[in-house]
């Protein structure tokens, strides 16, 4: 304004690497779209998506090792590298990396999206082999914004942030091949819903910037107490960033989307979705309540355990009445994230909230690993029409397929939280942080929940290994390379984290150490 | 050598062996796991004579860090107590393997037209793995002195038992195991609330159980505790009124897993209370004494009402159970150390003698192909060695003097006397009460005139007889001279109780001291 020169921002070029490598391959891939004939682009985009997850994955940990996690935030304050950021980066990328091989199976996806389901259009297409290859660049899309999602550190950054990991997301849940009308509904409903969240959190972001004069999240912490007779715009501004991050991670009253989106979505997206992003959601969560928000726990603390507890009830007992497999997961991922909020909650000295933090942080890891594995077994179990979703069709699979069933009971085990399983460690270091924070009742109802989703599960294993195989029930898919190596991948993860946690606990704790930066 | 880490890994590894023998390889399987479960009771004995009874109080130690960060070690050893369950363990599951012979195998038809057809099973190689599973857990949770660890095997051993129960029970299996193992979770849940709890207050940085003893000071405190402890227990033991669930677990399991379930499983649940809640909590334990007691009693004679009226064999044997483990709580609670010593004595009477039941019943059940009673009738003509040694086990189950129940029994009602008159007083007509249900039984399917379906009876073939003979010669033999195994278990109890601050342990001289010293 007064002619003074505009400076060129810094730009820690290095520290944001595994983000602009994530987001270079999906340019790249969008180029190859434009540019490449279609026979080729499958097996262009495939190598492309791997190694970028693959090269960002690494330059996650040498980030890591190199010299000590930075201190201060990167790119003029609007992205925080810190410990916990590398954590879940590092979760999302090997996520996305194993989802990347589910969605690499042939023939889940439509063939033209724009054609209408059931015309002649679409029997062209299909008659061609034609198939959306837009998948690849979008998922990479989705995966740079998850990673700059919990590493940011204004709101504004977060917010951009939010919108880059969904709209792709809105669109891969239409892309069903099969039962195309209900991928396309659950897409419109996603979308509606989403950008109504989004709308919410920006709106809160305008209200909080209004109170605080910025929208740096240290500077909102700063602010907090200094501004006198504002504290309307600060309450109305922190519930409505609150609303927008709750949707993301499915918290009740905002869970409604859930089971709709699960079910109509592509499986291997919902492996995706129901892994990636609920880590992601929760990285911001813990960013946006704890570093801007920390000292006005008193205030959104009760709030937040009202929401725990919601969330918790109505997964556990939602479940109960699903006939439909995705839905039923669907449910128990809203009970996961009604038991990771309890984490949230636990707050206190500094010791404490590291001990929350690494739980929490053990906690995704373990859930996302077991929940990829869950949704592969379903993506094998097949029908004439597609994947068998009702449950009832499921019944006597131990006696067809004695192995898939025997990995998927463990899996659901471990949604239970058995003992040897990683869901239990999970479970326990969560509700032992809640504990040591004075959540003891959260912690009992969390425990009560734990009892009722331990039904649901059980019911399945029950369906599977104690009831006779239909005549003509599903068959079960021999599966590709990508797929076993995705179920034996998340198969081994639950196991060795179940008995031996040690080593990722410790990862958590180190994480987790520095808390984030401020 | 770390002798119990060895104990769990030979049953653990076998368990693996069989799972991976080559489809229909059902025979090989059983005899594998068979020489298995020989072998961990031949390391048993060798360990248990090592065992010095008036030693340190635990032996045979072994304490690795497991997971540091919650401070966690995968820590064993054992006491007086913990050796005679896994001797009770390791002594049974050969047994309960030679019994299970045909008892996973393929379809099972009901040779009653009146019953329904049980559904057809999985592989039997299946079963043996999961029984060879389910002893090294038993082992660890009776070997275990890290609340945590013993937390994980209480936990974990639910769900061999589960696919047990659901995969090879009766018509009602699979209602009977989600009910199992639903019941067990939640009461295990509390329990795990009470861990946390427990690690965060003691702020000791450990689970070490010894380590705990004292700890938690603050009565309030205690008492919450010791609820989310003993409910866990109560439910696995099972008190009344968490009992529900063992009748049908215990009527819809194959005859062997029933054993298992009914005679160490259970026991568990005893052995928590002896073991965490007392020691533990101990101000907690004595507030809530007059509570368990009561528990107990209600427990004793409704059991035994209920036993009365059954009219499915392995029903009736399980609601037996019932009745004994209010018997066994009650010696626990009693705080004396004859009571405790005899409630341990009962835990492994109670295994064999039901076990004997059970196996037995089991044998009628597989020539009939019904559990009902009224289906039987006369058998003792036709199968007389299977009605005697019914009848043996049976009456031991009544606590006839000369057979192994009969000395737990009178020790528990003597030592509660000496401190709660009334309850032993009312609990001692338990015993009226297991000789009409015990006898009524045997009368209806023993003796009479012989039903038509049981003339076909074969008597004890062969391997019934190497089942039911080591049974038999156990129940005898602790029935007349049970004093090795006292020996044992008196110092356990003896430094339970310090722990438990209980500072008159012999409350009033006993029969048995006023005999010894007139002598």
């Amino acid at each position: 304004m007064n002619g003074g020169t505009i400076e060129a921002p810094t730009i820690e070029y290095a520290l944001l690497a595994p983000m602009l490598i994530v987001f270079g391959a999906a340019v790249i891939g969008v180029l190859v779209e434009a540019f490449a004939p279609r026979y080729l682009r499958k097996s262009i985009h495939v190598p492309l998506t791997l190694l970028a997850l693959v090269g960002a994955f690494l330059l996650t940990i040498l980030q890591a090792v190199r010299d000590g996690v930075p201190t201060t935030p990167a790119a003029m304050g609007a992205v925080a590298v810190d410990g916990p950021a590398l954590f879940i980066w590092g979760i999302i990328l090997i996520l996305a990396f194993v989802s990347t091989l589910l969605i690499n199976d042939d023939e889940q996806f439509v063939a033209q999206a724009a054609a209408v389901p059931g015309s002649s259009d679409e029997e062209d297409a299909v008659r061609h082999g034609y198939e959306q290859t837009e998948v690849y660049p979008l998922l990479l899309f989705s995966v740079g914004g998850m990673l700059l999602f919990p590493a940011a550190n204004d709101l504004l950054v977060m917010f951009v942030a939010l919108e880059v990991l969904s709209l792709p997301l809105y669109l891969l849940c239409g892309l069903a091949r099969r039962r195309r009308l209900l991928s396309q509904e659950a897409s419109v409903k996603y979308f509606l819903l989403g950008s109504f969240s989004s709308a919410f959190f920006l709106y809160g972001t305008a209200l909080v910037y209004g109170y605080a004069g910025s929208i740096d999240l240290r500077a909102i912490s700063a602010s907090l107490g200094t501004v006198a007779g504002q504290d309307t715009l600060l309450f109305i501004g922190m519930a409505m960033i609150g609303v927008g991050l709750l949707f993301k991670i499915g918290a009740a009253p905002f869970q409604a989307w859930k089971p709709d989106v699960y079910q109509g979505a592509p499986t291997a997206v919902t492996a995706l979705m129901a892994s990636t992003v609920l880590v992601a959601a929760f990285g911001a969560v813990l960013r946006v309540f704890w570093v801007a928000l920390g000292n006005l726990d008193w205030h959104w603390r009760p709030v937040m355990w009202g929401v725990a507890i919601l969330t918790m009830v109505v997964g556990a007992i939602l479940a109960i009445t699903q006939t439909e497999i995705k839905r039923m997961l669907a449910y128990s991922s809203i009970a996961h994230a009604g038991f990771l909020l309890t984490g949230v909650i636990a707050t206190g000295a500094a010791t404490q909230n590291r001990e929350a933090l690494s739980a929490i942080l053990f906690y995704l890891a373990a859930y996302g690993f077991t929940t990829v594995g869950a949704f592969a077994v379903v993506t094998m179990v097949r029908d004439a029409g597609g994947e068998a979703g009702h449950l009832s069709r499921w019944a006597g699979l131990g006696k067809r397929a004695p192995v898939l069933a025997g990995i998927f009971a463990f899996f659901l085990l471990a949604f239970a939280g058995i003992p040897l399983t990683s869901g239990f460690f999970g479970k326990y270091a969560v509700f032992s942080a809640a504990v040591a924070g004075d959540a003891l009742p959260l912690v009992v109802v969390g425990v009560v929940t734990s009892a009722i989703a331990a039904f649901f599960y059980v019911r399945v294993i029950v369906l599977m290994f104690f009831s006779e195989p239909a005549a003509d029930g599903p068959t079960v898919a021999v599966p590709t390379i990508g797929t076993s190596a995705v179920v034996a991948l998340a198969a081994a993860a639950t196991v060795v984290l179940g008995v031996f946690p040690e080593p990722v606990l410790n990862l958590a704790d180190q994480a987790a150490s520095a808390l984030f930066i401020r | 050598m770390p002798w119990l880490s060895i104990l769990m890994a030979v049953p653990a590894v076998g368990a693996v062996g069989v799972a991976l023998l080559p489809k229909g390889s059902d025979k090989l399987a059983k005899q594998v796991a068979l020489l298995v479960s020989l072998v961990v009771l031949a390391l048993t004995i060798a360990m248990a004579v090592q065992f010095s009874p008036n030693g340190n109080r635990f032996q045979f130690e072994e304490k690795y860090a497991w997971i540091p960060s919650f401070g966690v070690h995968y820590g064993v050893a054992v006491d007086g107590i913990a050796l005679v369950l896994i001797a009770l363990s390791a002594v049974l599951v050969p047994i309960v393997v030679l019994a299970s012979w045909h008892d996973a195998d393929g379809v099972i038809q009901a040779r009653d037209l009146k019953s329904e057809a049980i559904p057809p099973r999985r592989s039997a190689k299946t079963y043996f793995a999961l029984l060879l599973v389910l002893e090294a857990m038993m082992i660890g949770v009776f070997a275990a002195t890290d609340v945590f660890l013993f937390y994980v095997f209480f936990e974990a051993m639910l769900i061999p038992m589960y696919f047990m129960i659901g995969s090879y029970g009766g018509v009602q299996r699979s209602y009977a195991a989600v009910k199992f193992l639903l019941y067990s979770l939640f009461g295990g849940l509390l329990m795990l609330v009470a861990v946390i709890a427990l690690y965060v207050i003691a702020e000791k940085n450990t689970f070490m159980y010894p380590e705990l003893v004292g700890v938690i000071q603050d009565p309030t405190t205690q008492k919450w505790l010791f609820a989310g402890f003993f409910i866990a227990f109560a439910v696995k033991a099972p008190l009344w009124p968490f009992h529900t669930w063992l009748p049908d677990a215990a009527a819809q399991a194959p005859a062997g897993a029933a054993v298992l379930l009914v005679g160490v499983l259970d026991k568990v649940g005893t052995y928590g209370m002896l073991r965490f809640c007392l020691e533990l909590f101990p101000d907690a334990s004595k507030f809530f004494t007059p509570l368990v007691i009561a528990l107990s009693v209600i427990g004793i004679i409704y059991g035994a009402v209920v036993a009365i009226g059954q009219t499915d064999m392995k029903r009736l044997i399980a609601y037996t159970s019932i009745s004994h483990f209010g018997f066994i709580a009650m010696g626990v609670f009693a705080m004396t150390q004859n009571a405790q010593a005899g409630a341990t004595l009962y835990m492994v009477n109670h295994g064999f003698s039901t076990g004997a039941l059970f196996l037995i019943a089991g044998f009628l059940i597989y020539r009939r192909g019904s559990a009902q009673i009224a289906d039987y009738g006369g058998v003792q003509k036709i199968a007389p060695l299977l009605a005697g040694s019914f009848l043996i086990a049976g009456l031991s189950g009544l606590s006839l003097p000369g057979l192994s129940s009969f000395v737990s029994e009178f020790m528990v009602l003597n030592g509660t006397y000496e401190r709660y008159a009334i309850p032993a007083i009312i609990g001692a007509l338990g015993v009226i009460l297991a000789a009409i249900y015990i006898l009524w039984m045997y009368k209806r399917t023993m003796n009479g005139p012989t039903a038509e379906p049981v003339k076909g009876f074969t008597d004890l073939d062969g391997r019934e007889k190497w089942v039911v003979a080591p049974l038999i010669a156990v129940i005898i033999a602790l029935g007349f001279f049970p004093k090795p195994v006292l020996d044992v278990i008196n110092p356990a109890v003896d430094k339970t109780l310090d722990s438990a601050q209980v500072l008159d342990k012999r409350p009033a001289p006993t029969v048995a001291e006023k005999k010894g010293a007139g002598q």
